[in-house]
């Protein structure tokens, strides 16, 4: 067992807290206060530059945003039961951190490209990637499972922080497009594109690897319009964030020379407000901007993790507490926003889409190996056409028997598997 | 035909690639107003100006991994690395992604990116700049690998790396920078297919396969066999991956004997490789068996010595004295 307590580092609102007095001490200044609108009492707060933006969110939106997190909770109830039933390899748990996600992603204009980890389920939401073709890479049938550029919405990375270096130089090439339409307006061809702006999600334990390093340096040297978005969900695996860092994720973003904000990540309208506000910010040519969303893993890190072996229960329980769809709720319900025909047409809508996932995991298509041997190059290839015409050889030698050999394999893969996945 | 170095020929495919096509740039540690530390990217940032011919941080994963962004969304980044052997911070970025992206979205995704690597020894230098790491990207599904040998081909196939919608990369023979041959501008003529072998000179009693710094190495020894009264036929592989194996096959059906030489240590290298191919391929063709000629298992080793290290005409002799003593 760990010893790693209810965590408020950093947060504000705990003015004793010695890792607060350390990072002080460290840093010369007191960290940023962390921007909350809407706390876990479901009151709104003032902050004098993000209230204006909360503002531009209509009663129908904010339904619309407490809708999504529900969704998306009600989804990973769903696929952490299927993965437990043995329908998917694998499943990576976003509970806790809905409103890091609905809202970040909600934030974001079609013409913006994001570049997820792999647990940006919300986000897929926010980009309508179709919830089941998200599932495909873990049940075993794809490593990617929907085309990004039907969505703006890149394909998981799991190797971490490989994409935050992607993020930068897509927006290098947003860049580099921009002028390009300038060059053309100015022969009379003028640009009919939107400005846009690119995200890059990761987390407090990927922040730790080189690329997140290299990827603000090089998103500073050229200013590139691109938001890192940090969700230090407090546990890389088994290691805590005071493992990672000795100050506030988003004071890093000083070193780099942009702006970093931390806000509440289960406060969906200060995640909006603030990730609206960056993305508005990269859009106009100023930059990058790191948010780091404080937010929490309520589940484990994976089906194939066991949270109870490394943190205390007190603390699961104190985030709790700071739950995302419970405050954004309460907030609705006080302001007569909401009534319980609302919650409970979510919650039906949420059982519906649970239905549907369940349904449409249990027909996922198996691929054939004949579309791996076409997807390894996009032009023809020697050594792969060769190795497919002999496999083709191969397999024709079992046409006549082909279940036994099937069985025969079957049993030789079980054999030889692991016992516990990943 | 015009007379230029290999360096010179690689600027002029550059320039044309960058002419020919808009959305190409170029990306580096001091590509743009140094030129490059081999000054192959001489003069271009001047023409290109500095958003087609970037000057980047100094940080490999980082060229490789922003190259692969712009290449998402439409461009085609052609990315210096220094030397060799510092290509491996960024060895991550190209062999789980780089590598993998088209395959992993389905198809639906390409990264067209050209990486160039100056490579392999020779040139006196110091640790970490004298390395032959081809086998360790050869290995990886999903890239494309050349390397020329001469200014004429240096010249069409880095232009051919830019339009061909998989990530290559040139290994370019850095102590052959200042080679100089004729190079037709106008048509590539023989070298219009970057991954087909080359046969340099036809004989008839053993092969010689060679790539990029030992071509020329392979010729020489070609030339003081036939001294000896023993005619080699020598091959230019041209292309590490795909390996152009119907050319070799063919020769070593006629001359029976094979011989292979690289800078790269022996050990899990090309040579292997085309040894196993062979042997499977014209086994009963094989009068001896097929013999490499490479570096040691060792790092590469301090430039005093690399003499010793490095494959020469008379290690070469030496390998077709054992393959024609069978």
């Amino acid at each position: 067992m760990g010893t790693h307590l209810p965590s408020t580092e950093f947060d504000g609102t705990a003015v004793d807290d010695q890792r607060e007095a350390d990072a002080e001490a460290v840093m010369g200044e007191p960290p940023a206060p962390m921007v909350q609108l809407l706390g876990p009492d479901g009151k709104l707060g003032f902050d004098p530059v993000f209230t204006d933006y909360a503002r531009k969110l209509t009663p129908e939106v904010l339904r619309g945003l407490y809708a999504d997190m529900a969704a998306i909770r009600r989804f990973d109830v769903e696929a952490t039961a299927l993965q437990r039933q043995g329908q998917l390899a694998l499943w990576v748990p976003l509970t806790g951190q809905e409103a890091a996600q609905i809202g970040s992603g909600r934030a974001s204009q079609p013409q913006d490209y994001i570049f997820p980890t792999y647990r940006e389920h919300g986000v897929a939401l926010t980009r309508n990637v179709d919830l089941a073709e998200l599932l495909r890479q873990f049940r075993g049938v794809s490593n990617g499972g929907w085309n990004p550029k039907d969505t703006n919405f890149h394909l998981y990375t799991l190797v971490l922080a490989a994409q935050t270096l992607h993020a930068v130089g897509y927006a290098m090439g947003i860049q580099r497009d921009q002028k390009l339409a300038a060059t053309a307006a100015g022969t009379g061809n003028p640009a009919a594109e939107p400005a846009a702006a690119v995200i890059a999600y990761f987390g407090d334990g990927a922040s730790s690897e080189g690329d997140v390093h290299e990827s603000m340096v090089f998103a500073s040297s050229y200013n590139a319009p691109v938001v890192f978005f940090c969700q230090n969900n407090h546990w890389a695996i088994s290691v805590p964030t005071e493992v990672q860092t000795k100050v506030p994720l988003s004071n890093r973003a000083k070193g780099y020379g942009f702006p970093g904000i931390r806000v509440d990540g289960n406060d969906v309208i200060a995640v909006h407000a603030v990730t609206e506000w960056a993305l508005e910010h990269a859009r106009q040519g100023k930059g990058p901007v790191l948010i780091e969303a404080f937010t929490y893993r309520v589940g484990a890190h994976t089906t194939a993790d066991d949270p109870t072996k490394y943190r205390q229960a007190a603390e699961e329980d104190a985030w709790k507490a700071k739950d995302p769809l419970a405050r954004l709720e309460k907030y609705l319900r006080s302001e007569g926003m909401a009534d319980q025909e609302f919650f409970a047409k979510v919650k039906a809508d949420g059982d519906e889409l649970a239905a549907y996932v369940r349904r449409t995991t249990h027909d996922l298509e198996t691929p054939d190996i004949r579309t791996a041997f076409a997807n390894t190059y996009a032009e023809a290839h020697p050594l792969v056409a060769e190795e497919l015409a002999w496999f083709e050889e191969y397999s024709a030698g079992f046409a006549g028997e082909e279940p036994a050999a099937n069985q025969a394999r079957q049993a030789v893969t079980a054999q030889a598997s692991p016992k516990a996945g990943h | 035909m015009t007379t230029m170095t290999i360096a010179k020929a690689i600027n002029e495919g550059l320039r044309t690639a960058l002419t020919d096509h808009p959305k190409s740039l170029l990306m580096g540690e001091d590509i743009g107003a140094l030129g490059g530390v081999y000054r192959v990217t001489d003069g271009l940032i001047g023409e290109f100006g500095p958003d087609r011919v970037v000057d980047t941080p100094l940080a490999e994963s980082g060229i490789i991994g922003t190259a692969i962004g712009l290449a998402l969304r439409g461009y085609t980044p052609v990315c210096e690395i220094q030397f060799d052997g510092f290509v491996f911070p960024g060895f991550n970025q190209i062999t789980t992604q780089l590598a993998k992206i088209h395959s992993r979205s389905n198809g639906n995704l390409s990264v067209p990116v050209v990486i160039r690597i100056p490579y392999g020894g020779g040139i006196g230098s110091i640790e970490h700049h004298s390395e032959s790491p081809e086998a360790l990207f050869a290995h990886t599904a999903g890239l494309r690998i050349i390397t020329p040998s001469n200014p004429h081909d240096a010249y069409w196939m880095i232009q051919q790396a830019v339009q061909c919608q998989d990530p290559v990369i040139v290994f370019e023979p850095k102590r052959r920078y200042w080679l100089k041959g004729e190079v037709d501008v106008e048509a590539p003529g023989a070298a219009g297919d970057p991954f087909k072998a080359h046969v340099l000179r036809t004989g008839t009693d053993a092969t010689i396969v060679a790539y990029g710094p030992l071509v020329p190495v392979a010729l020489a020894a070609a030339n003081a066999a036939e001294e000896d009264g023993h005619s080699l036929e020598v091959i230019d592989l041209r292309s590490i991956s795909p390996i152009d194996f119907d050319t070799v096959t063919a020769s070593v059906q006629k001359t029976g004997r094979l011989i292979v030489a690289h800078e790269a240590p022996t050990f899990g290298g090309i040579g292997g490789e085309i040894a196993a191919r062979i042997s499977e391929r014209a086994f009963h063709s094989l009068e001896a068996p097929v013999i490499r000629v490479g570096g040691f298992h060792m790092p590469y080793p301090v430039a005093k010595v690399e003499e010793d290290y490095l494959p020469d005409i008379d290690r070469i002799l030496e390998a077709l004295d054992r393959a024609l003593s069978y």
